[in-house]
């Protein structure tokens, strides 16, 4: 080993939007949140517990002898038509109907929400292009913008949602740099990170916003039917025919370990999807695709839908009371009313990033902010999910943080000098 | 033989905890030896009454791993297991302590100041500070006192970033281990104890590729180019290998330790620090040693275990 060695072979092979690929102390520092002495609100997870297991098991084994020899074959790339018919009576539902230009025929099924994102960016985006999306927003899109070479441009939130002028400052200032924006990605319905939900007359705003400038609209939905307090407003896709694509999973309504999503898309560029997914992955799971088709078929899901939204609901309100009766002054934090998260803010001059040892050695995990913007900023916010633990967890959890946070104003103040 | 290989644990290095104990445990399996991997939790006790191995082999790292604290239950529970034992661990994790033994011993070792961080609040740490810089000048090296893979770690260049550095280490301890910064070449040797007494492998030359040895430049293959033996004279070799072994004598080590150092551009050696659960993930020192020394690492793992298993 004259040379020296670097312990990989291939370092001078791998692609550039590899390079910033490296271990992180961070990651490493979460391993630790999977032990049970820890409380972690830093996953997303929903509370797959409360589905009632055995009957879906039943359903499974039935569905293997009945229809194994297609379940287990090879599919359409686009997906089983049957489910996406469901899918349409699905989005129907909240407004996406057959009036609104939704048919099975323009829906393509996806491994996951992230594949459907995955997708879109392999259709719309050359190196250097803009995606204009909330600031914060759900760190795996920015994964999948960030591996196309995208530059994602954040317009920022407040409770209400992403802030229509602050969408229209940004679309003049790309142009001004003479950037070529591609779309709007967003989540406006319970956003994941921030918890909020674009009201009523902003989805109005944002759209006609997008119309005028001729800016696609990419519709994240995967959190709309996790509503608490009253139904969601419509979807954007349930106010445009043109120009919004919407793309949503059964993740969070029925199981993440299917890995089943969808996108409704124009009828030209569902076959350009198409394309893609099949030179992609070739077909998504027909297996998970009839599981979830059986499920929508013989089970009460909406039923089930309504235990999710009680449990969350319950967790959110365990989550809202503890912050507000444990959490120093000077933070603050978002009131969700669906979804899973909550967003908090940590006072002045306190950095999520770094607190996150403190946080690990007082036995409780988040996600510091920094993660969900592609700019490195958020780090004085974090995220906590209120979804998978229980309520009392909840609390604990919020009570040890609590403690970090003051020791860590604490030991600000010191080396700032303030004591 | 059987032999259960504790990994994972709640430290901060838990993940390269995990890491090291499955090439451990495929390692002893490779080498004929029966060895099951497990974390150090509630059931530990319990499962050690019901089955107990012949020897223990501790790959886990932090605080559990090397505070001494475990391996005092350890030998509560009459168990055998590889590596120091419970006091000469102790005193070796405690980076301040194990300095003053180094130097109590004639070892070179960075000038320091370990202060916990209620001194900061009690006196000004502004003041502090100011004395710090003053007695020990810059660069400095500011770490926690007890940790590992240079976590919380940050090299201080000017006064105005000791503050933020501070506030950093002490995210992950309670004292601060405060150091003049050792400007050379960086260096680690493994040394082993197979029943002849230690004996040294050869020392392995790290060069980060962004010039810190950080936790990225650990654990990312591709961002650390390591040469191993390291590219020093031979004379200046033989001074790091006698160096490393009088750390490891002087801390009153067995089995296995890693002695990280650093060879000034003067050809002297200082000790940084001396570590009693080496890392042995795929990017760890002490099998990059070993395999430069023509050994076989399973090999190697087998006859220290063995060792140990007979240990009253």
């Amino acid at each position: 080993m004259t040379g020296g060695t670097t312990l990989d072979d291939y370092t001078d092979r791998y692609a550039h939007r590899v390079s910033g690929m490296t271990a992180s102390e961070i990651r490493a520092l979460f391993a630790v949140a999977n032990r049970p002495e820890v409380v972690s609100l830093a996953g997303g997870m929903p509370y797959i517990s409360a589905l009632p297991l055995d009957t879906v098991g039943s359903m499974i084994g039935e569905l293997v002898a009945s229809q194994g020899a297609s379940a287990l074959q090879y599919g359409l790339g686009q997906g089983m038509p049957e489910l996406r018919e469901r899918i349409c009576e699905l989005m129907a539902d909240v407004g996406i109907d057959v009036g609104m230009g939704a048919s099975p025929d323009d829906v393509v099924v996806t491994v996951g929400g992230q594949q459907a994102l995955d997708l879109v960016a392999r259709l719309f985006l050359d190196p250097g292009d803009v995606v204009l999306a909330e600031g914060p927003t759900y760190v795996g899109a920015l994964g999948v913008f960030q591996a196309a070479q995208a530059q994602v441009v954040h317009v920022p939130m407040d409770e209400d949602g992403l802030i229509p002028a602050a969408l229209s400052d940004a679309l003049l200032e790309q142009q001004r740099l003479g950037k070529r924006v591609k779309f709007l990605y967003t989540i406006p319905t319970y956003q994941n990170p921030a918890g909020v939900t674009l009201t009523d007359s902003r989805r109005e705003q944002v759209l006609d916003i997008c119309e005028r400038a001729g800016l696609l609209v990419i519709e994240d939905d995967p959190y709309g039917r996790l509503s608490f307090d009253g139904e969601a407003p419509l979807p954007l896709r349930a106010r445009r025919r043109e120009g919004v694509f919407y793309l949503s999973t059964f993740s969070k309504t029925f199981a993440p370990g299917l890995r089943v999503g969808w996108i409704l898309a124009p009828h030209a560029v569902r076959d350009k999807l198409v394309m893609t997914t099949e030179a992609n992955i070739l077909c998504p799971s027909n297996f998970a695709q009839s599981v979830i088709t059986a499920y929508l078929s013989t089970m009460p899901w909406r039923e089930q839908l309504k235990a999710y939204q009680q449990i969350y609901a319950e967790r959110r309100d365990a989550m809202l009371s503890a912050l507000a009766d444990l959490m120093p002054d000077g933070m603050s934090w978002t009131h969700p009313k669906g979804g899973l998260f909550v967003w908090a803010t940590l006072p002045d001059g306190l950095d999520a990033k770094d607190m996150v040892p403190r946080a690990i050695a007082g036995r409780v995990a988040y996600v510091p902010g920094n993660g969900f913007y592609a700019d490195g900023t958020g780090r004085q916010n974090m995220r906590l999910n209120f979804s998978y633990p229980t309520p009392e967890r909840i609390r604990e959890g919020v009570r040890r943080l609590a403690g970090v946070i003051e020791q860590e104003a604490a030991m600000r103040a010191v080396f700032n000098g303030e004591l | 033989m059987n032999v259960l290989v504790l990994a994972g644990g709640l430290s901060y290095e838990r993940d390269v905890s995990l890491r090291s104990g499955r090439r451990v445990t495929d390692a002893l399996l490779g080498a004929g030896v029966e060895a099951e991997m497990r974390d150090a939790d509630v059931s530990l006790l319990p499962s050690l009454s019901a089955d107990p191995p012949e020897a223990v082999f501790i790959a886990m790292h932090g605080a559990e791993g090397e505070d001494g604290s475990l391996r005092g239950v350890l030998e509560l529970c009459d168990v055998p297991y590889v590596g120091a034992d419970a006091r000469a661990s102790r005193l070796a994790w405690d980076k301040p302590s194990a300095k003053a033994v180094l130097r109590e011993a004639g070892i070179s070792t960075p000038d320091w100041v370990a202060l916990p961080h209620d001194r900061f609040s009690e006196l000004g740490a502004i003041a502090v500070l100011d004395r710090i810089v003053r007695r020990l000048g810059l660069p400095l090296m500011v770490k926690p006192a007890q940790g590992g893979s240079g976590l919380g770690a940050t090299v201080v260049k000017d006064a105005s970033e000791l503050p933020a550095a501070m506030v950093g280490c002490f995210a992950y301890d309670q004292t601060a281990l405060i150091e003049r910064y050792a400007e050379g070449v960086d260096i680690a040797v493994s040394i082993l104890d197979t029943g002849d007494g230690p004996v040294t492998l050869p020392p392995v030359e790290i060069v980060p590729s962004n010039g810190i040895y950080d936790y990225a430049a650990r654990y990312t293959a591709g961002l650390t180019t390591w040469h191993s033996p390291a590219r020093l004279s031979p004379s200046v070799t033989s001074d790091v290998l006698k160096v490393a072994l009088a750390a490891h004598e002087a801390l009153g080590l067995r089995d296995l330790s890693r002695v990280d150092l650093i060879v000034t551009p003067d050809g002297d050696c200082t000790v940084l620090e001396v570590n009693v659960s080496p890392g042995l993930t795929e990017t760890s020192l002490l099998p990059m040693a070993i395999q430069a020394a023509g050994l076989d690492l399973g090999e190697v793992l087998a006859q220290i275990v063995r060792r140990a298993a007979v240990r009253v």
